[in-house]
């Protein structure tokens, strides 16, 4: 029982990571209908960045400060210049594109920091919480993960639902034609929907890393996950990108608790749980929208 | 596109030049009817053409490859492997328009197939090995296939990076048969006897094993090439250029869009394969870390470089990505990087050419160089037709 309880609560604890990654491509896909494969590379550049602040004796919060900090400029910069030729084109284009960088990133990342193993630190403990003399296996750390991925969504709600530049970027990605009649200045609020999305993504890289080690591609497998999680849910509704990372988070635990030598096969399970997906529900299980047609 | 257009309204040609951004994969625009001016000291029949073609450059891979040192030729069998790949690659993804980033994971099925069949007792001929690494991958490709099918854009890149990131993850759980994280070393096949003598024949060159598995690699290659290049050609390359082209339009003639998607993913993963195949006994090692994602990425470049939807392109694309990567390590090297830092300057490099060619040629080396000429037959085209009007005028 206290296994099945352990197990558990690490899922959920990845699944909000899972569920904010996928979250940051929800909001891309929204705002431009493109997959960001580069998100992982973006968040490793981030993590990185952050590391070597910590490593020159500034605290955790700090460099996490100056990890979101650049991971929105990042994000920015990336929608200005690289993005915006491809935008509206063929799909296929975009999706070279952001492939193109996510090596361009990844081999950046291990020319300019070194592609070895690194220790990356957490601010809180990984030992489980006291509760009347007895542990449960629910961590400090697993609890700042889970809170401040919820922080972060609530923030995101509060600007989309009571903010007027919230609205306009809403109003955007709803409809782009509309929204620039309307005086909308659609490209700075799709630069800015990239910048928000690289935040939410350096965040995720940010708290995966927390207590073990990075390298330049520890995201590889995050963006496998956090795509299977967006798409669970749809690649469309924030909602869904939350339930899917969850659902994944979950799911994903319990093979590698139960299954012998189960963390072997995590990434096949993940494959496994997106292609059923895809078969029963091409659009996700909450999509609404129709099948699009050129 | 300009395949449908016929030679007498050639005068829109150039406008082919103005739609390649928005549809990349119309760069790489075969026409599909008999090219009938400036070909015509070539056999009209497709395939005696592609048998003339496959024969001279049979002669020029002897050539090429007796003239060049024992370490060139290693590294023209590593061209051979991603070539084939890459020739399949562009099956997919310029003639039918999938892209696939899980075409490292099925290398990895064919490089495994042979790393196990080789290990046997009495190997069998290395043809049927080859076939079988083949077989398997192509089983694996149909089973993605069916799934690939329903998908498109970032949907099927998505499920087939999954793949790309999951498949490995097999020979790791499955360490007993596939060795783990160490892998298979492979036992190099040994040249048989009709091969010395061959070499002793046309160069005098010794037939060293390396000699052997290059010729391996460039006859596997020149196959497949005269398969694929047969292929785009027949009604299966312009069925499958309908449905990527129009997808609505091609339903309503009666195409199963389905079905063919398939195939060309079944094709596809034959051609990777294969390629698996030729890697494993050329680098002599099937393990994990030699089909990263990096991998599938490095073949997604080459063929976009090249210009997609063509073999050419394809084969100048791998090319690159054999020759490259020393020298960029070497200019890194000579700029102050260590080692370990100059060996990511290749994946940099990658990474940066599929950024600036999709914005700023999309249709690649070869279909740019392609439009250039077509653009400049039609210009000519129409000066003619203008002077024709003129004189008949006067």
């Amino acid at each position: 029982m206290d296994y099945f309880v352990n197990v558990t609560l690490t899922g959920l604890t990845q699944g909000m990571i899972y569920s904010a990654f996928a979250l940051a491509l929800v909001l891309i896909w929204r705002s431009t209908r493109i997959v960001n494969f580069a998100q992982g590379s973006m968040a490793a550049a981030t993590t990185f960045i952050a590391l070597a602040l910590i490593q020159a004796g500034q605290s955790y919060w700090v460099a996490l400060i100056v990890a979101l900090a650049s991971g929105f400029v990042l994000g920015a910069i990336v929608e200005r210049v690289i993005i915006r030729p491809v935008e509206g084109g063929p799909e296929l284009n975009a999706v070279i594109v952001t492939l193109g960088l996510f090596v361009a990133i990844q081999a950046s990342i291990a020319i300019i920091f070194g592609s070895s193993f690194q220790s990356f630190p957490t601010p809180f403990g990984v030992r489980g919480l006291e509760v009347g003399g007895s542990t449960i296996p629910l961590t400090p750390t697993s609890l700042y993960v889970i809170g401040s991925v919820l922080v972060v969504m609530a923030l995101l709600v509060a600007l989309f639902r009571f903010t007027r530049i919230g609205l306009a970027m809403r109003a955007s990605a709803f409809s782009q034609e509309v929204a620039r009649l309307l005086g909308v200045k659609v490209g700075g609020m799709l630069t800015l929907g990239w910048g928000l999305a690289a935040v939410v993504g350096s965040l995720s890289g940010l708290l995966i890393a927390g207590g073990t080690f990075v390298w330049p591609a520890y995201m590889d497998a995050l963006i496998v996950f956090g795509f299977v999680a967006a798409i669970i849910g749809g690649l469309d509704s924030p909602v869904g990108a939350i339930v899917g990372g969850l659902i994944l988070g979950l799911a994903l635990s319990y093979v590698s608790g139960y299954a012998p030598r189960g963390s072997a096969l995590v990434n096949i399970s993940a494959l496994v749980i997106l292609i059923v997906v895809l078969l029963v529900r091409p659009g996700g299980l909450f999509s609404s929208t129709t099948a699009r047609r050129a | 596109m300009s395949d449908l257009q016929s030679p007498a309204s050639t005068g829109t040609a150039g406008k082919a030049s103005d739609d390649a951004p928005v549809k990349a994969t119309a760069g790489g625009d075969a026409p599909s009817g008999p090219a009938t001016s400036g070909r015509s000291f070539l056999p009209q029949s497709t395939l005696l053409r592609h048998l003339l073609v496959l024969a001279v450059c049979a002669v020029l891979a002897v050539v090429i490859l007796e003239i060049t040192s024992p370490f060139q030729n290693s590294q023209l069998a590593t061209l051979t492997y991603y070539a084939i790949a890459a020739g399949g690659l562009t099956v997919l993804t310029g003639m039918n328009g999938q892209i696939s980033l899980g075409h490292g994971a099925l290398m990895a099925a064919g490089a495994y197939t042979t790393a196990l069949f080789l290990d046997a007792e009495e190997p069998l001929p290395l043809p049927v090995i080859l076939l079988a690494a083949v077989v398997v991958a192509t089983a694996i490709g149909a089973l993605v296939g069916v799934a690939a099918a329903r998908l498109h854009g970032p949907y099927l890149a998505g499920a087939t990076l999954a793949l790309a990131v999951g498949l490995p993850g097999l020979a790791i759980y499955f360490h007993d048969v596939f060795g783990g994280e160490q892998g298979l070393r492979v036992r190099a096949p040994q040249s048989p006897e009709w091969f010395d003598g061959f070499i002793d024949a046309v160069s005098g060159n010794s037939a060293s094993s390396t000699k052997w598995l290059a010729y391996v690699g460039a006859i596997c290659l020149l196959i497949t090439y005269f398969f694929l290049a047969n292929l785009i050609r027949s009604r299966i390359g312009r069925t499958w250029r309908a449905v990527r082209d129009q997808e609505v339009a091609a339903e309503l003639a009666g195409i199963n869009l389905g079905a063919w998607r398939v195939l060309a993913f079944v094709v596809s993963a034959a051609a990777a394969g294969l390629a698996g195949g030729v890697l494993a006994i050329v680098v002599r090692l099937a393990a994990p870390s030699g089909f990263t994602i990096v991998l599938s990425l490095a073949l997604l470049t080459a063929i976009v470089i090249g210009g997609l939807g063509s073999l050419v392109g394809a084969l100048l694309g791998s090319a690159l990505l054999v020759f490259l990567p020393p020298f960029v390590t070497n200019l890194g090297g000579d700029f102050g990087l260590s080692q370990t830092e100059a060996a990511q300057l290749a994946p940099f490099v990658y990474g940066v050419v599929l950024i600036v060619v999709m914005i700023f040629v999309p249709a690649g080396f070869v279909g740019t160089i392609r439009l250039r000429w077509m653009t400049r037959k039609a210009k000519r085209a129409m000066a003619q037709a203008g002077a024709d009007g003129a004189s008949s005028r006067g």
